[in-house]
């Protein structure tokens, strides 16, 4: 979907890295969709579309959600976070979050495509589990596909990012 | 100057655009007044094409075109990196499940999508190829028209046959012979970004947008199909979403190309991931290796019948089959060789590059024979492998390329790791193996480097960054050169339009090629301050170091030496560089390889006999890199390239319906690694003896840690249980039932 001429058209009215917005969404579209199309935050990616590889996930009310699996037209109220959002002072110079940080001393990204994603899965579950044990980190990021890295330094970086906020 | 940028493992360059969201890949790309495209494919691989009726599709509101066969060039404009044997739309025939016989170009997706289902296609099925035995069938249908193609071979299923070898295998003989046959399946290359392909025509060219590993090639590939100038040609390549092979050479970039020229419109094609997995694919392989051993484990000879199974068109399939079977002895010193491999073709999706480019389907027969004649000879198998690993300058193919590399060093290094020889506990096993790669035989790279006012420099090369990490190394080397931080240094890259030429991004060669022609491109531009100097202070004593100048005992900085040298007009001063590998014809493979990729892996496993399962306790994975210019990168690489070669060893496979269908077409029913699946310990060990072609004595990294991880997990199972197990993947159900066989 790339936000063309549009049959139908549903005002919702969302939240999103802290600004309300309002977009008008097709009963088909999914709030991927509409947040890569409509707001242009291109950040979050689609793979699967299917639930299966978590390169769309955002955070719904501070949860892990797959975008492709919900319907724009079903987002109406939600607090929805997206990686952009995750930048403190604005894109332009902003400042990396601590487990951004994390990503890239360990080396844990590569192509980047996953990243995105694996960067909410990981932010969804340090709010869960500030704390999280190495194999709690595994099983946490298992919905998040990564085909370039062997997933150790992605671990290792959540693990530093936790440690740091400590 | 600043310290040295080499051999230290800075951050990523384009690392915070990935971590932030801002990177933009293919799929990101804007483009004003666009149409969307969707192709109209059968449920079937092999159908006669007996009529399309495209009446209701065009009635569709906000279509723009219908595309059949019809509407391009007759004879069809076909394309192929070695044969040009795949059409833009099929015509006649649909040759693999998924093969477009139509497309639809509309001014929304969902209009696109309406009325690709409104094309009428008449068809009558016909029977698939779809196995190496079938292929091999003389009563099989023929896959390509035999009109098509050249020679005897044009009657059979055969693309291609090649005989390598060396000494007289029937003369020989051994007091142990091992005979085996070996398959490995086709697997997805599964890179998280799926294929998407913009095109648009612009003045009186065509610009291209796809995330190719090959942009000149695609550039080139559509400037013959379109009949346009290379230079009206522009490929705009962001850098990739993952890649591993997959994304080499055109798929549907013609395609769209003609919808952009037919509707005067750009046109943008975003594959589903069910169609990225049926565009392209690794080759299949049938081995049945025949090995002689004398008592005290040295090979006698190696006696090889190898099928490849391609696709239906030979994409690059063909040279895969051919490149990598060349080192069918493996790193190993053979006295008698003989080798008879076939290119096949089937209905199923193009074979093509996949990550190790056929060495990980060579390295599974080849180290399981090893395997099994130490357990029939009774010797250890990390001894067997050392008594026939070629050392340093010993010949692994007679006449060709000697080793090239400390190899014995590595496969020490990986038994030192996963304590090979230590007791193990119930239901545990080891396993070690090694292989080779044929690095790039030929090809050309060319990099320009401009040294600006202030010192900073931008690097124009043609590579891609498909997660490699060619954009930093790059930005390490140019930084090195020109006493720089990587911060001062911005990579260009990703556009013909812009970057000078780079034959490919594949066979890990961009550090050797690419590196020594950035590496050229700084000492150019250090070669000309070195001449303003001269010529600004007439002096003849000048010396130019990394970011400084010695001028008659002076010390000068590059920006100072620029503001002496252009006296008050701005300028740059403009490096290139090139490393050509020029073709030898005498050559079988056109010419020899300018490095090996060698690889130890050792592994422990851990067999569950009640399920099946296997757990990977400890995986070690020592590459040979010659010199690591950044450790970390390489370090990375090879983990994933060990964890991509789990997938395929654990877990990955595509299966085929009878009519040539994948039945597990997606993420759901493909499955590949997840953070679950990885090992309790993963080590990455490199051997750095600074004894490679490229700068600084690297040679090319990346692909290794995946190329002997099935024989590995495969002998520590059988160590473990046992069992033996010559066809992947080792999934839970195969090891299950071959532990009920082994009783
Ligand atoms: S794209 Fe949403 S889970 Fe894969
Ligand atoms: S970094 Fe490439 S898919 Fe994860």
């Amino acid at each position: 979907m790339t936000g063309a001429t549009r049959r139908d058209g549903y005002p919702v009215r969302v939240t999103v890295n802290g600004a309300a917005r309002t977009v008008e969404v097709s009963s088909t579209e999914t709030l991927l969709d509409a947040l890569r199309w409509n707001l242009d935050l291109t950040g979050s990616k689609e793979c699967c579309a299917e639930g299966e590889c978590g390169a769309c996930t955002v955070l719904v009310d501070g949860r892990a959600v797959n975008s492709c699996l919900v319907l724009a037209v079903e987002s109406d109220g939600l607090d929805i976070t997206t990686v952009e959002g995750l930048e403190t002072g604005g894109p332009a110079g902003g400042r990396l979050s601590r487990l951004q940080d994390a990503f890239l001393e360990k080396g844990a990204v590569q192509c980047g495509f996953c990243i995105p994603g694996m960067v909410m899965a990981a932010q969804a579950l340090l709010n869960e589990n500030p704390h999280p044990r190495p194999d709690e980190v595994r099983e946490g990021l298992a919905g998040n596909l990564c085909r370039c890295a062997g997933y150790q330094r992605i671990v290792d970086a959540v693990l530093l990012a936790a440690e740091e906020d400590a | 100057m600043s310290a040295p940028q080499i051999g230290v493992s800075t951050r990523r360059v384009g690392g915070r655009e990935r971590v932030t969201g801002r990177q933009r890949f293919v799929g990101d790309v804007r483009l004003d007044n666009l149409l969307h495209v969707r192709l109209v494919t059968l449920d079937c691989a092999r159908a006669r094409i007996v009529a399309i009726d495209t009446t209701d599709a065009e009635r569709v509101a906000g279509v723009r075109a219908v595309l059949t066969a019809a509407d391009l060039p007759d004879p069809m404009p076909r394309f192929g990196p070695v044969y040009a044997d795949r059409p833009v739309l099929a015509v006649g025939e649909t040759r693999f499940h998924g093969e477009p016989v139509a497309a639809v170009a509309a001014e929304t997706e969902e209009a696109a999508e309406e009325a690709a289902a409104l094309v009428r296609v008449t068809v009558e099925e016909l029977p698939a190829v779809l196995t190496v035995e079938r292929a091999l069938d003389p009563d099989a249908p023929l896959v390509q028209d035999p009109c098509l193609r050249k020679g005897p071979l044009a009657q059979t299923n055969t693309l291609r046959e090649w005989h390598f070898g060396w000494g007289d295998v029937d003369a020989a003989s051994a007091p142990c012979v091992v005979e085996n046959t070996y398959t490995f399946p086709m697997v997805t290359h599964f890179a998280i970004e799926p294929h998407v392909f913009l095109a648009s025509a612009d003045h009186d060219g065509v610009t291209v947008w796809s995330a190719i590993q090959h942009p000149y090639l695609l550039q080139s590939t559509i400037a013959t199909l379109l009949g346009l100038p290379i230079a009206k040609v522009r490929v705009i390549a962001p850098d990739p979403g993952g890649a591993f092979g997959g994304k080499q050479h055109a798929k549907f970039e013609p395609l769209v190309a003609f919808l952009a020229l037919r509707t005067g419109r750009p046109c943008r094609l975003a594959l589903t991931l069910a169609q990225t997995f049926q565009a392209v694919r690794r080759t299949a392989y049938r081995v049945r290796m025949r090995t002689g051993f004398a008592a005290d484990g040295t090979i006698r000879f190696q006696d090889v019948v190898t099928d490849g199974l391609l696709g239906a068109y030979a994409d690059i399939g063909v040279r895969v089959i051919s490149k990598s079977t060349y080192l069918m002895c493996g790193p190993y010193r053979v006295p008698d060789a003989r080798v008879h491999v076939r290119a096949l073709l089937s209905h199923t999706p193009p074979a093509t590059a996949f990550r190790g480019f056929g060495t990980p389907q060579v390295a599974w027969a080849v180290e399981s024979q090893m395997d099994e004649a130490a357990r029939r000879l009774g010797i250890d198998r990390l001894a067997i492998r050392l008594r026939n690993l070629a050392h340093r300058g010993e010949e692994v193919v007679r006449g060709d390329k000697p080793a090239d590399g400390d190899w014995h060093e590595a496969v020490h290094k990986a038994a030192e790791a996963i304590g090979w020889g230590n007791p193990l506990p119930p239901g545990r096993g080891r396993g070690i193996g090694v292989a080779i790669k044929s690095s790039a035989t030929t090809g050309a790279s060319y990099a320009i480097v401009r040294l600006h006012m202030d010192g900073s420099a931008t690097v124009m090369a043609g590579t891609s960054d498909m997660g490699q990490g060619a954009r930093t190394v790059l930005a390490q080397i140019a930084a090195n050169e020109l006493g720089l931080t990587t911060d001062a240094v911005q990579v260009v890259m990703g556009d013909t339009g812009v970057a000078p030429f780079d034959l490919q991004t594949s066979a890990s060669r961009s550090t050797v090629f690419m590196g020594t022609a950035v590496a050229e491109a700084c000492r150019d531009v250090k070669r000309q301050l070195a001449g303003m100097a001269t010529r600004a202070f007439g002096a003849d004593d000048v010396g130019v170091g990394n970011g400084t100048v010695a001028v008659e005992g002076r010390t000068l900085s590059f920006p100072d030496l620029l503001v002496a040298g252009f006296a008050g007009v701005r300028g740059e001063v403009i490096g290139v560089g090139s490393r050509r590998g020029e073709a030898d014809t005498a050559h079988p493979l056109g010419g020899a390889p300018s490095f090996y990729e060698f690889n130890c892996t050792a592994v422990e496993v851990e067999v569950d006999r009640e399920t099946g399962e296997l757990l990977i306790v400890k995986h070690v994975s020592v590459a040979d890199v010659g010199k690591a210019l950044n450790p970390a990168h390489v370090e990375a690489q090879d983990e994933g390239a060990a964890i991509m070669g789990l997938g395929h060893t654990l877990m990955e496979h595509l299966i085929f319906d009878e009519h040539g269908r994948i039945v597990n077409l997606g993420a759901l029913d493909y499955r590949i690694p997840t953070t679950k699946d990885l090992p309790l310990e993963l080590h990455s060990l490199l051997v750095e003896n600074e004894d490679g072609p490229g700068p600084y004595g690297a040679k090319g990294a990346g692909e290794g840690g995946l190329f002997a991880v099935s024989p590995a997990v495969a002998a520590a199972v059988t160590e473990a249980t046992g069992a033996v197990i010559r066809e992947l993947p080792l999934t839970a159900e195969r090891v299950w039932r071959a532990l009920r066989t082994e009783g």
